[in-house]
């Protein structure tokens, strides 16, 4: 008798939570949407990684050659620093024995700058994007815990956080790429190891605020367990802040990994753009005044972080609305 | 100042601690990690089994994982680092002990010059919210920090010191120069010296303003919005008092915490730039390591910075306390 009057008493609780927890989903939805039609910058942050995405996707396509191999000319002498074709004078080229195609030239060993510029684009987002993705879930699967349960969990988690926040981030990137065969993953995972924090602890202290509401407390009663009620009814309210924290993330990790290969710490066979600067660098591009080969690289560099700061604002105008104030 | 935060001062600090030793072990478990021999750059192919096993004992590395654990963090102790590989006869603490200060040069510099003009801007930048000026300069600050700071390096490097020569490329002075400079005070005291940090100091300020810049304009939208604001300005004083002496003072608070903060970070992040101006500094030195398995100085290069980090995150701690007096009462009812 008791547990059926118990039974109909959660029926509405139940109820309620459940209308809560599809308009949570429809409100992260129309959110997002929110982002990309009031915020301009927001939307052109998304177009710029449109259009990267393509050019990475259709790389061998695009790029007239492949981005690795020094190109000879037709007596069989390596193309080494051949300027853009626009900036060679007319008729130097055929001297040299070849035809000027170079929309920027070629490096000192004779690679063609515009075919890594392509390729590159696809080491930027894989990077970007994997590593924004695992700051993301990490930090909001930890923030959502130390949030909800609190206590033990909440300290060790927090503590945790705490060593996170005081491990030099670089250097730290820099021991791991060095100590494992090279790869594009150590920096992703490395950026894993350490970045979950900013997410983690932004997140936890929403969840204190949002677990004190009534449709959570309704969760509770009509017999939810933790584990539902942390990621079926709190976790959609936080989503947005993991959104903002994520696009800010691929900003970031597209600027470390630059900063990586830049060090000499990437896989000398996968072109990044980071990797290009190294090599213009190192080669004393940088006295011969060859701009064709120093400032593409940075350019696509800024272009991409760029977006995800423009993004990563979208957001922040629409969850901080103070913020908003111009 | 009270009980209550002299209590909490002390637990900050206590936890300070805690961190910096879980981060000390992982430092000791990261470099065991490492692919090849710790020794690999010693030893030579010619070298006898014996000779190989005599060099391990030397820098106790036949010896249990555990027993290397408990040595390591007795020697941290006696802040001895240990010896290097590469420097043959010097001691890392040695070698630090000379990256240091010109990493801290570097980084103070930078750091001034940045939030200099970091903190004028903002005030300016939410002085004129809305207007062109406002928005052309909030997209310029947003560019320079999306600008990979090698790069912007790069660039002023190839202008400023291989086109126009007007400044240095690299490294802090002439060897003969140098070689003149017995203490830290000959060098400060060298036009050289400054000369050669002009580049490094500006290419970090570029990217190292935007944030307070950022931070100091929005605070200061949101104090203009106070009433206190509103009353000096009905009270009749002029637009730039009140800007200045009423918001302004308010708005900095959150900056000079955001400073503290980022004195730490930025010598953690300094590295690329140390390694684009060949500054012998702490970044330099751990690429170096790094890349030579130099791995004793490798380790303490790392853990310095990381020392200097987990101090300047306690000292941020503590002022974010002492400024908020929210932060503080609450910190007295977790102690009490």
């Amino acid at each position: 008798m008791q547990q059926e009057a118990m039974m109909r008493e959660s029926q509405p609780g139940q109820a309620a939570a459940r209308y809560r927890q599809s308009s949570a989903i429809r409100q992260l939805w129309e959110t997002n949407l929110e982002v990309f039609q009031r915020d301009k910058m927001a939307l052109f942050g998304l177009c710029i990684f449109a259009i990267f995405a393509l050019v990475a996707l259709f790389a061998p396509q695009i790029a007239p050659n492949d981005p690795l191999t020094p190109l000879k000319n037709n007596e069989g002498d390596w193309i080494k620093d051949a300027l853009p074709y626009w900036l060679a004078k007319p008729g130097e080229d055929e001297a040299e024995g070849y035809s000027n195609t170079f929309l920027l030239g070629t490096t000192n060993i004779g690679r063609d700058i515009f075919s890594q510029l392509i390729h590159g684009s696809r080491s930027a987002l894989l990077v970007g994007f994997s590593a924004a993705a695992a700051v993301a879930v990490i930090g909001t699967v930890i923030g959502l815990l130390a949030g909800y349960y609190g206590g033990w969990i909440d300290t060790i988690l927090m503590r945790a956080a705490d060593v996170a926040f005081g491990i030099p981030f670089i250097p730290f990137i820099i021991v791991i790429s060095a100590f494992f065969d090279p790869s594009i993953w150590n920096v992703v995972i490395a950026m894993a190891m350490l970045l979950w924090r900013d997410t983690g602890r932004v997140i936890r202290s929403q969840v204190l605020v949002i677990k004190e509401q009534a449709f959570v407390s309704a969760a509770r009663v009509s017999g939810a367990s933790d584990l539902r009620i942390i990621f079926v009814y709190i976790a959609p309210s936080i989503l947005p802040l993991s959104f903002l924290y994520g696009s800010f993330a691929i900003a970031w990790a597209i600027l470390t990994e630059a900063s990586v290969s830049f060090l000499g710490f990437s896989d000398p066979e996968t072109i990044s753009w980071g990797f290009m600067l190294q090599d213009a660098f190192n080669s004393l591009a940088l006295s011969r005044d060859a701009f064709y080969w120093i400032v593409p690289p940075g350019l696509c560099i800024m272009l991409t972080v760029m977006a995800g700061f423009f993004i990563g604002r979208g957001y922040e105008e629409v969850l901080f609305p103070r913020l908003r104030r111009m | 100042m009270n009980r209550g935060v002299v209590y909490y001062i002390l637990g900050r600090f206590l936890q300070s601690l805690m961190v910096l030793w879980i981060i000390v072990t992982i430092l000791f478990l990261l470099f065991r990690l490492a692919p090849s021999n710790p020794l690999a750059s010693y030893i030579d192919t010619t070298f006898t089994k014996e000779q190989e096993a005599a060099l391990l004992a030397r820098f106790g590395l036949d010896k249990p994982l555990g027993e290397q654990y408990v040595i390591y963090l007795l020697n941290l102790l006696k802040l001895d680092l240990g010896e290097t590989f590469s420097y043959a006869g010097k001691s890392v603490l040695d070698i630090l002990r000379a990256d240091l200060p010109n990493t801290i040069y570097l980084t103070l510099s930078s750091l001034l010059v940045a939030y200099g003009v970091g903190v004028l801007g903002g005030i300016l930048m939410a002085a004129l919210r809305g207007s062109l000026f406002e928005r052309v300069g909030t997209t310029f600050t947003l560019m320079t920090r999306a600008a990979p700071t090698f790069w912007v390096g790069m660039l002023l490097l190839t202008f400023f010191a291989f086109q126009w020569k007007l400044l240095p490329s690299s490294g802090i002075g002439p060897a003969l120069v140098r070689y003149r400079w017995e203490t830290e005070w000959d060098k400060l005291m060298s036009p050289v010296f400054w000369r050669h940090m002009i580049l490094p100091t500006f290419t970090l300020a570029v990217y190292l303003h935007g944030l307070p810049l950022l931070l100091m304009r929005s605070n200061m939208l949101e104090v203009l919005d106070q009433d206190y604001v509103t009353m000096s300005r009905l009270a009749g004083y002029s637009e730039r008092r009140v800007m200045i002496q009423t918001a302004a003072r308010n708005a900095m608070l959150p900056v000079l915490t955001a400073l503290t903060l980022g004195i730490g970070y930025s010598i953690g992040g300094n590295v690329v730039i140390e390694h684009v101006f060949s500054w012998p500094g702490l970044g330099r030195t751990l690429v170096r390591a790094v890349q030579q398995a130099d791995y004793p100085l490798a380790q303490g290069a790392f853990f310095l910075i990381a020392l200097i980090i987990v101090f300047m995150n306690f000292i941020a701690d503590i002022l974010y306390s002492l400024l908020d007096p929210r932060v503080g009462a609450s910190a007295q009812a977790q102690v009490s």
